[in-house]
């Protein structure tokens, strides 16, 4: 088999300022592309998968070094030093890009239609006629219901899904024989990650062309890979066939990755990390399994009878529209248990939990906590009740006020709310704190800017802490990580539920992770309660449709994998 | 949780980059930025020593010929100066009335007695070192002197105009609803009104009733009143933006205040917008007083403005005297290039991709 695409001795560094050192962020890899086959590069965020995939196409910022030793061969010619003329007529006819974020890669202002028919008339050299019929043909075979319709939408009219197919569909149009997949599932639901693999999966065949597939998600390339290659920092740890890399990982890194991921058949006390394989004796301790459940004997803290959410909408100059959010949800929540919380975007999952915080205002329904109406009290009287549910939402990058610094942030909740004597015992709870969810005493002192995702997700949730909650509500709080990162909040979020009892409502869409944490599940659908089970019952014996359609979605590439012991 | 750590450990040696520390250094890597701050630094100086009366103390001494020319055009004839010295000497000898002077007589006793008193004659330099004006004052020191006007009302003005705009922008973007079309329907009467006429109406209304106060105060009153709708209509666009980010929620669910969540959570994240409008409108508030004062609704008769120099250098245009206009035109020009380009550097060092 030929190969499309070497890589060798890639290295690449980036000039941050005049002072310092170059900064290596690629240190030397080597792999092939095949011809007709997915190759998928598999690594943590900053594990120089994406920088490497760019340098393909020449599309790195200004300030990246690549040594004249590295090269890139593609039909003959290396492609690091091809003039940028050539490199233009190569982007987007023979190799081309999808990215993570459908929404930001779609020019708004234009038609789907419109914006594949540029991508034709410009590398084909189509007829405005010809272009117009084939973009039909591209959207009907990336399965956008009704293309004919659909050509004339804008990019907001359509869901994440079709947005990700559109960026598909204008990848295609002109046949390419490398497309560059980067993160594309990533910002999607499960089941619309599923269909989406599944076309690439499909087009790579009917096509004969070749993928490189890049995610932090091992579970993922199973379904549709041929070779992994794994990175961590800037270096490939391993590479190889799928059936190896899954059935028998060799480096440490590869086998953590694998089982780092919440599984649904099984229910470890802690979730193994990448450090457990790494570091001490390489094994990962505390995988008895745990027990979970309810019992109609629990006592309860949260319950939450017939809640309502309608939404208005402006519509035309004076019209209204009425968009209904949430119908008519009642769950309740035991003490000292985890409540998981599952659906597709727009189920009105997060709704339901901004409703019960008081940051969204309920149509009707009753929110009982111990026995008090929380939707019935003064804003005066919420004051008390504030302090005692709290939310970790989705994006740490964005809850945390990039002008404060930690400590700031730690300190504020405690002022407000009167705990702790003085400013210096507030200082001192921060400190404990900070050490509890695992970050350094310097962090107090730092902006959210300087820490990771996953770090910044452990100092959003020391802020929740500060106020000795009861419940907390965890809005897609692992979502954003990645799955090595995942499984470490998730630990200690487990950890902090064993040691001050808190409850848990565990908003995802992610049911692996669900499953792991929850004691209870509830599954929504179009702002209505789907199934309310305990998790292993509703895992094991779904009794609706739309439960079975969740379940089916999940990536299955991970459960080829030995378990670890 | 009780206290274990009786002491929090100290602050690391090297505090913790913090966003200002970290703009300050990429400004310091901007040589342009870097430049255009020592200029804007050096006339604040400038203008700080010559309120303190440090320097320029004297300015309004006539220590020149009329027009005196600058000492680089010595050679140059000064046809006023010498219409003036002319029109002096043609005094005397007096026409000899004393036939139907019935003072006359005691012409003699007077002269006498002026004689006694002591009239030196000061010197009158034919060139100074920038020439002179009219009456022969230093355009250099005029100049000096002239700043202290402009550059405060530029940064007064500036910075009252920043205060309200952002205050009420922030008003309308946080709250929406009835407040922002109350805010909304403010703005748009202001705006619907020419510029200039608008700030002409308050001059004349500020003149007329003397409620804005005096002279320079009132210029400040009327530019910033007038100059606020711009800042505004950008605050609120922040406000709008930022009210809905997932930290203002985050606030909102630890139980922050309203009051709390507009200027302590959100304007720091928006403060960028008001520095760069603040330097954009001193500069803008520099060139309006000029324009005030041409027209007549600026500062005071007895005292000097680079807008005062440059409504006299219209005259003396006309007989080539051009270095007032020269001297006031650009030190403005200087000082407003150098705080664009100040401005410039500021944005690029203030609103760094945040991770």
């Amino acid at each position: 088999m030929s190969n499309i695409l070497e890589i060798r001795d890639l290295r690449i560094a980036f000039r941050l300022d005049r002072k310092s050192e170059p900064f290596e962020a690629v240190k030397g890899i080597s792999f092939d592309i095949p011809t007709n086959s997915t190759v998928a590069l598999v690594g943590e965020s900053g594990s120089g998968k994406s920088v490497s995939a760019m340098s393909i196409l020449g599309l790195l910022p200004d300030n990246a070094i690549i040594p004249a030793a590295s090269t890139i061969r593609y039909g003959g010619r290396d492609l690091l030093k091809t003039t940028m003329r050539d490199l233009q007529s190569i982007r987007g006819k023979d190799i081309s890009v999808i990215f993570q974020e459908p929404m930001t890669s779609l020019n708004p202002v234009f038609t789907v239609g419109e914006q594949i028919a540029e991508v034709l008339r410009l590398h084909m050299g189509m007829s405005p006629r010809a272009a117009a019929a084939r973009t039909v043909e591209l959207l009907t075979e990336v399965g956008i219901p009704n293309p004919a319709l659909r050509v004339n939408s804008y990019p907001h009219e359509m869901s994440g899904g079709q947005q990700q197919r559109v960026m598909i569909a204008m990848a295609i149009a002109c046949e390419p024989k490398l497309l560059i997949a980067d993160e594309p599932t990533t910002a999607l639901d499960v089941t619309i990650q599923k269909q989406i693999l599944d076309l690439i999966a499909k087009l790579q065949a009917s096509h004969h062309m070749s993928v490189l597939f890049i995610t932090h998600d091992l579970g993922v390339v199973g379904d549709i890979a041929d070779t992994v290659v794994v990175m961590q920092s800037g270096e490939i740890r391993e590479q190889g066939p799928v059936k190896e890399i899954f059935e028998d990982p060799q480096h440490p890194y590869t086998k953590a990755l694998l089982a780092c991921r919440p599984r649904l058949d099984r229910r470890p006390v802690r979730l193994p990390v990448i450090d457990d394989f790494m570091r001490g004796d390489g094994h990962p301790h505390h995988l008895e399994e745990r027990k979970r459940g309810t019992s109609p004997s629990d006592p309860v803290i949260l319950e939450v009878k017939g809640l309502n959410k309608v939404f208005s909408l402006k519509e035309g100059l004076f019209g209204k529209r009425l968009v209904p959010a949430v119908k008519d949800v009642s769950f309740s929540l035991p003490k000292g248990k985890t409540l998981g919380l599952v659906g597709e975007s727009g189920s009105g999952k997060t709704t339901v939990g901004l409703t019960l915080m008081r940051l969204h205002d309920a149509t009707s329904g009753e929110v009982l906590f111990e026995g008090k109406d929380l939707l019935r009290l003064s804003e005066r009287e919420m004051m008390a009740y504030r302090r005692r549910i709290q939310i970790i939402f989705q994006n740490p990058y964005a809850s945390l006020n990039p002008r404060m610094t930690v400590g700031q942030i730690l300190v504020e909740p405690m002022k407000i709310h009167s705990i702790g004597k003085d400013e210096r015992d507030r200082v001192d709870m921060a400190f404990q704190l900070l050490k509890r969810v695992g970050l350094s005493e310097q962090s107090f002192y730092k902006y959210p800017h300087e820490f990771s995702g996953g770090q910044r997700q452990r100092i959003a949730i020391a802020r929740c802490l500060t106020m000795k909650p009861d419940v907390l509500i965890c809005d897609e709080s692992v979502s954003a990580l990645d799955v090595s990162v995942q499984a470490q909040v998730l630990n200690l979020l487990q950890d902090l539920q064993d040691e001050y009892g808190l409850s848990y409502i565990f908003i995802s869409h992610d049911l692996a992770v669900v499953k792991y944490i929850s004691d209870r599940v509830m599954v929504m659908s179009e702002g209505a309660l789907v199934e309310m089970a305990d998790s292993d019952e509703i895992y094991r014996h779904p009794r609706e449709e739309y439960t079975r359609k969740l379940l089916s979605s999940i990536p299955k590439g991970y459960e080829l994998a030995p378990q670890p012991s | 949780m009780s206290a274990v750590l009786t002491h929090p450990p100290a602050p690391p040696a090297q505090e913790s980059p913090g966003l200002w520390t970290l703009a300050w250094r990429r400004l310091r890597q901007d040589t342009v930025g870097m430049v255009s701050l020592a200029v804007v630094a050096f006339f604040l100086a400038m203008m700080l020593a010559s309120f303190t009366g440090l320097i320029a103390k004297d300015w309004a001494r006539e220590r020149g010929v009329s027009y005196a020319n600058p000492s680089f055009l010595a050679g140059n004839e000064n046809l006023e100066a010498k219409a003036m010295a002319g029109k002096q000497a043609a005094k005397a000898p007096p026409v000899d009335l004393s036939d139907i002077d019935p003072l006359a007589p005691r012409y003699k006793e007077w002269e006498e007695r002026a004689a006694k008193i002591a009239v030196t004659e000061t010197k009158r330099a034919e060139t100074l070192p920038f020439g002179g004006d009219k009456w022969g004052r230093d355009v250099i020191l005029k100049t000096i002197k002239g700043s202290e006007v402009s550059i405060f009302v530029g940064l007064s003005g500036a910075l009252l105009a920043v205060v309200i705009g952002t205050f009420l922008g922030a008003m309308a973007g946080y709250w929406g609803g009835k407040v922002n079309d109350v805010l909304e329907w403010f703005y748009n009467v202001f705006t619907s009104i020419p510029y200039i006429l608008l700030i002409l109406a308050f001059a004349a209304v500020a003149q007329a009733t003397g409620k804005f106060g005096k002279g320079i105060l009132s210029i400040v009153l009327i530019l910033s009143l007038t100059g606020w709708t711009g800042i505004y209509r950008l605050i609120r666009a922040e406000y709008i933006k930022h009210s809905n980010r997932e930290y203002v929620k985050a606030a909102q669910a630890i139980g922050a205040t309203n009051l709390s969540r507009m200027f302590h959570h959100i304007l720091p994240n928006v403060s960028h917008v008001s520095l760069v409008q603040l330097s954009q409108y001193t500069v803008g508030f520099i060139k309006a007083e000029v324009i005030l004062s041409f027209l007549g609704f600026g500062v005071p008769v007895d005292q000097v403005s680079w807008g005062t120099m440059l409504a006299e250098a219209q005259n003396e245009l006309v007989i080539g005297k051009w270095w007032q206009l020269f001297a006031a035109g650009a030190s403005m020009a200087v000082l407003v290039t150098a705080f664009s380009l100040l401005t410039d550097s500021l944005r690029d060092a203030l609103d760094p991709k945040l991770k």
